[in-house]
């Protein structure tokens, strides 16, 4: 869909005078058009850079249903670019990152999208976070030809269509391609298992039950469903006890997790569970159900023993990756306190491939020249994200494989190797690659 | 002298004089804004219209709805539903009808219920549709479950943006067009709905709310005044959400919690119940204030999370302040203030 | 089977909590003729000082009667700081000041005390109980919260209908002036309503906690089937509150299990406007619509 804006009309003249003489006055007494409609230079759209700073902008639920958790993730961005910007910052610019809240409601994405885009003229989005709240502003960053990148969801819509938004680049494992490698392995590993799938019912949970049943289609005996900040899950457990699943996949929210374990407990319901890597957050849920044991829960931290689960990035708990080691002494240094959840690893890691793609694109950054980087170089960044993302001219999606995990003592255990895919009927791959090890100082080289 | 005095008596003309003032300053005005200010404007108007039709029900019928976020909802859908394709079966003007229509239809079936019912008893049962019409459409096929429709909004009109360039001079852009759609829309709406109120309807309305008993007595239909209420102010949320769906170019189930219908009540609060103009004051704020606070919260030093809480603790303490100092809201007591000054002298 | 009766338990257990949030609403409207809308906040204000002291203490039930406390306290100083005010003017100025403390409370707890998920314990086990070798889908909490609701109900109904106390607080809610000729310090009910009102709501939000995660929205889907029960039993009855409570727990309980947890709220509303339609003032409503 392309708008044209008719610039014949800049000829004509207005009907009156008097018409002339209000706009003047109206003008000089409200706001005036401003800078937004500047004509880009012919290089490219440097809205939102100078010599010494790239303005970014993000939207984050800091307030509402799902702030609990994911109002944490831009305090990890803001640390590594405060890291960054210590260190003399990209090509001498320093990067002021603008966090707005949208309470997950997309009626609150799109004003403060338009603020961040219109009023504080940002360079790029990133990680703006949430399906149907981004869902309410890609066309308008796409028609503004906004950089859109590393949206925090895993639908697959943020990147598998770049002619129809090729501002927009999309960053975790998409939920569909981790439905596959997730049923990929149940039918190598538990191909007798009885499954019972536990979905949020979103397109979250949609998308991964579609790759799951690319494999499991045969094997999956019931289907629940919950609405998140609905009322309690007992009744969605207890349907598929009644359907005696033995290994249960959830394709949930933290919080579900521990309420789900909870639910299971007062059922005595014992299957195999199987949380996706958004679910599983060994660290959060694991501290969750400990706090319980000071009540009456005797097995609180070990409820999540033996729970399999996914991985794209390595855990916090993992303390011998030299990549956790490295973000771990940035969030000592730059960080706002406390010990480095998953949730700000997960902005570091963001802001890490941000900076990564910046100091590719050299000292001549522009809007166009960024998805150009991102586009031509992506597909070859190394990072803390076990496989490569898959950027190019035709595939805007994020990094295309995990690992399977098992939790065993709080700890995060590999059980296979990184696999990858892609959405549609892609095969699953053992990746060959050999893990990465983040620079020194951890900032990545420029080029 | 007298005869002018006399024309300007009539509500109507009063009313449509007033409005094509109104409308020739709005454009001036939107033309002049920057684009992000013109995105603010949308949504003020929105609100206002919402508001405006709260003000009806509850300013002056005196019924109570925690709900109304729900008929935003409706109208919201209605309007993304036809828009959802690149070529839309109907024009704009007539899918913005369509949706007043099916809002207008389903605050009909809910009012004829409310009816029936006293104050704390309505609040429970459109408390219970605030819930229960977003849980809905994610359960339908068809309304896009959670991520909700994408609103394609139509090209801006060639004879439209030459009419506005003819008189102000500046080009129509897709964002400003919404506004101007707004604004218009709630031009029409508020002269719509003055005339209502000072017509007789109005009146009854006022009666039962003062006293219901007595307006009973006095042979006023109960039911059908309510009704009557109910269903105008449904309309204009109706058209609010249509308006909303535009500016927001998604309708999707988690832009219409509970909160929105608390956000509207409060738009009618702190202007002042039962004043057009105070609902038009209070969709100001509401617009404005969030992002003004937020942004004072964070200059002041308070972190991203805690200024973002800030505008939510400011506004909700503004309300209880118009409540206990200013019960006739923020128009109403400058009224009477004016009174006062007006009687001394 | 066992899925009818798993679900059953837990709607029962679900239901239980609606009563006593339903309660909380119906002692004061009985005691003051006015909705508080803030109940829910003030509830969730409360549990969590609630669980600063287990937290601190490592008590449980040192936390439970601080929470309650709490309750009492916080109910007092809403209705003398702020209803006092508006107390016979129009009901909605009433309603709009709760609706306003709801908005500031919601967002004053997540600056206070964080927007972060925490666990809040238990006093008993969390298993299900275990009887003659079958498992029963309810756990120790579960049976306390049920017992819980009982004994307030129990309290309230015994308040109201042999106390001086309840009779004089109903008259000051009913009429005022009558009652403030016949001696009664009105002020002071009003007062003590609003105190009651807030300890049984801080049970509720006690009960909805216990063995499960807080945050600053954990009271959100009771803030609407809560009123929704009340609402259904007839906002006058403290039966009607309980009775409302349970069958909007089991009704809701069934749906999601058997049907869908989106068809949940549409359920309720059904439920709702169903019981309206045949008795306008609830389930439980003897007394005819009062008139002039």
């Amino acid at each position: 869909m392309t708008r044209t804006t008719r610039r014949g009309h800049r000829f004509r003249r207005p009907a009156g005078a008097a018409a002339l003489l209000l706009v003047g006055a109206l003008a000089l007494a409200g706001c005036g058009r401003d800078a937004s409609s500047r004509e880009p230079a012919a290089a490219g759209d440097t809205t939102g850079v100078t010599d010494t700073s790239i303005k970014v902008g993000a939207t984050f639920p800091l307030t509402g249903v799902a702030a609990p958790g994911y109002s944490t993730i831009p305090k990890g961005a803001q640390a590594y670019f405060d890291y960054v910007n210590d260190n003399g910052g990209v090509y001498g610019r320093k990067i002021d990152y603008i966090v707005k809240d949208d309470a997950y409601n997309p009626t609150t994405t799109s004003s403060v999208t338009n603020e961040l885009v219109l009023k504080d003229q940002v360079f790029a989005m990133l990680g703006a976070l949430g399906t149907p709240t981004h869902e309410a502003v890609v066309d308008f960053l796409n028609s503004s030809k906004v950089p859109d990148i590393a949206v925090s969801s895993g639908s697959v819509t943020w990147g598998d269509d770049p002619k129809e938004h090729p501002w927009t680049f999309g960053w975790q494992t998409d939920y569909e391609s981790e439905g596959k490698i997730i049923g990929k392995w149940i039918a190598d590993n538990m191909p007798k298992a009885r499954v019972g799938l536990f979905l949020q019912n979103d397109d979250f949970g949609a998308s991964g039950e579609k790759g799951l049943r690319d494999y499991i289609d045969k094997q999956i005996v019931a289907v629940s469903k919950y609405t998140p900040g609905g009322t309690d899950v007992t009744p969605q457990i207890a349907a598929l006890q009644a359907k005696k699943a033995d290994l249960v996949v959830g394709f949930n929210v933290p919080s579900y997790t521990a309420l789900s374990q909870l639910v299971a407990m007062k059922l005595n319901y014992k299957p195999q569970w199987f949380y996706t890597n958004v679910g599983s957050d060994p660290t959060l849920v694991g501290s969750l159900l400990a706090n319980f044991s000071k009540g009456q829960v005797k097995n609180g931290a070990q409820l999540l023993d033996g729970v399999m689960s996914t991985a794209y990035l390595p855990d916090v708990s993992n303390t011998s990756n030299p990549w956790i080691q490295t973000f771990d002494k940035i969030w000592k240094s730059n960080g706002s306190g406390g010990a480095l959840t998953n949730y700000e690893l997960y902005g570091m890691s963001q802001a890490y491939m941000f900076v990564q793609a910046l100091q590719a694109t050299g000292k001549d950054l522009t809007r166009e020249a960024l998805v150009k980087t991102l586009e031509e170089k992506g597909g070859d960044f190394t990072g803390p994200v076990f496989a490569p993302y898959r950027y190019s001219a035709d595939s805007h999606l994020g990094t295309s494989g995990m690992k399977v995990v098992k939790i065993e003592g709080g700890q995060v255990k590999d059980v296979t190797g990184v696999e990858t895919t892609d959405i549609g009927d892609a095969d699953i791959t053992e990746s060959s690659e050999s893990e990465s090890t983040p620079p020194a100082d951890g900032i990545p080289p420029a080029e | 002298m007298t005869a002018v005095k006399r024309v300007w008596g009539i509500p109507l003309v009063r009313h449509l004089v007033i409005g094509v003032v109104a409308l020739v300053v709005v454009l001036f005005v939107l033309s002049s804004l920057s684009p992000f200010r013109n995105a603010q404007m949308a949504t003020m108007a929105y609100l206002a219209i919402a508001a405006g039709g709260l003000t009806v029900l509850t300013g002056l019928s005196g019924q109570l709805s925690l709900g109304h976020g729900a008929f935003l909802a409706v109208g919201a859908y209605t309007t993304a539903y036809l828009l959802k394709d690149p070529d839309p079966p109907l024009p704009l003007v007539v899918i913005m009808l369509v949706s007043v229509a099916v809002a207008l239809v389903v605050g009909g079936v809910v009012g004829v219920a409310a009816a029936r019912l006293k104050g704390p008893y309505v609040a429970g049962a459109t408390l219970a549709l605030a819930v229960a019409v977003p849980a809905l459409v994610r359960y339908l096929h068809g309304f896009g479950q959670e991520q909700g429709l994408h609103v394609i909004v139509p090209d801006v009109p060639r004879w439209f943006t030459d009419i506005v360039w003819q008189i102000t001079g500046v080009d129509v852009d897709p964002v400003s067009y919404v506004a101007y759609l707004g604004w218009i829309a709630l031009i029409v709406t508020f002269i719509l709905l003055a005339n209502l109120m000072r017509s007789r309807t109005g009146r009854t309305w006022r009666a039962l709310r003062d006293n219901d008993v007595a307006a009973e007595i006095a042979g006023i239909t109960l039911g059908r005044s309510r009704v009557l209420a109910f269903v105008m102010s449904t309309a204009a949320a109706g058209l609010a959400g249509s308006l909303m769906a535009l500016s927001v170019r998604v309708a999707a189930p988690s832009g219409f919690p509970v909160d929105l219908s608390l956000t509207l009540l409060s738009a009618v609060v702190l202007g002042g119940l039962g004043s057009l103009t105070g609902a038009l004051l209070g969709s100001a704020l509401l617009t404005f204030l969030p992002q003004a606070v937020t942004n004072w919260g964070s200059s002041a030093g308070l972190s991203d999370v805690q200024s973002a809480e800030l505008a939510p603790v400011v506004y909700g303490l503004i309300m209880m302040a118009v409540i206990l100092l200013a019960p006739a809201g923020v128009v109403g007591s400058l009224r009477h203030a004016w009174q006062r000054r007006r009687g001394l002298a | 089977m066992q899925q009818f009766w798993t679900t059953l338990l837990g709607g029962l257990t679900l239901g239980a909590v609606y009563a006593a949030f339903a309660l909380a609403l119906c002692l004061i409207w009985r005691s003051t003729r006015v909705v508080n809308f803030a109940q829910a906040p003030m509830a969730m204000v409360t549990t969590y000082v609630g669980l600063e002291v287990i937290d601190s203490t490592g008590s449980y039930w040192l936390g439970f009667v601080v929470a309650l406390a709490a309750g009492l306290v916080l109910g007092a100083v809403v209705e003398r700081g702020l209803v006092r005010f508006v107390e016979g003017k129009s009901d909605l100025n009433v309603v709009i000041l709760t609706l306003g403390l709801f908005v500031v409370l919601h967002s004053l707890a997540a600056i206070v005390f964080g927007q972060d998920y925490k666990s809040f314990p238990a006093p008993f086990s969390l298993q299900g109980l275990h009887v003659g070798g079958h498992n029963l889908a309810i756990t120790g909490f579960g049976v306390f919260t049920l017992i819980a609701v009982a004994v307030v109900f129990v309290l309230l109904v015994a308040l109201f209908r042999f106390t001086d106390l309840g009779l004089k607080m109903r008259a000051s809610a009913f009429s005022p002036e009558v009652a403030r000729l016949l001696g009664v310090r009105v002020g002071k009910m009003l007062t003590l309503g609003w105190a009651l009102a807030a300890v049984v709501g801080s049970l509720a939000g006690l009960l909805v906690a216990g063995g499960s995660l807080v945050f600053p929205q954990f009271m959100d889907s009771v803030v609407v089937y809560g009123f929704v029960a009340a609402v259904l039993g007839g906002l006058d009855s403290p039966a009607g509150s309980v009775v409302g409570g349970l069958v909007l727990g089991l009704a809701l309980s069934f749906v999601s299990g058997y049907a869908a947890s989106d068809l949940v709220p549409i359920t309720a509303l059904g439920i709702l406007v169903l019981v309206l339609l045949v008795r306008p003032g609830g389930l439980f409503s003897h007394v005819a619509e009062r008139r002039v």
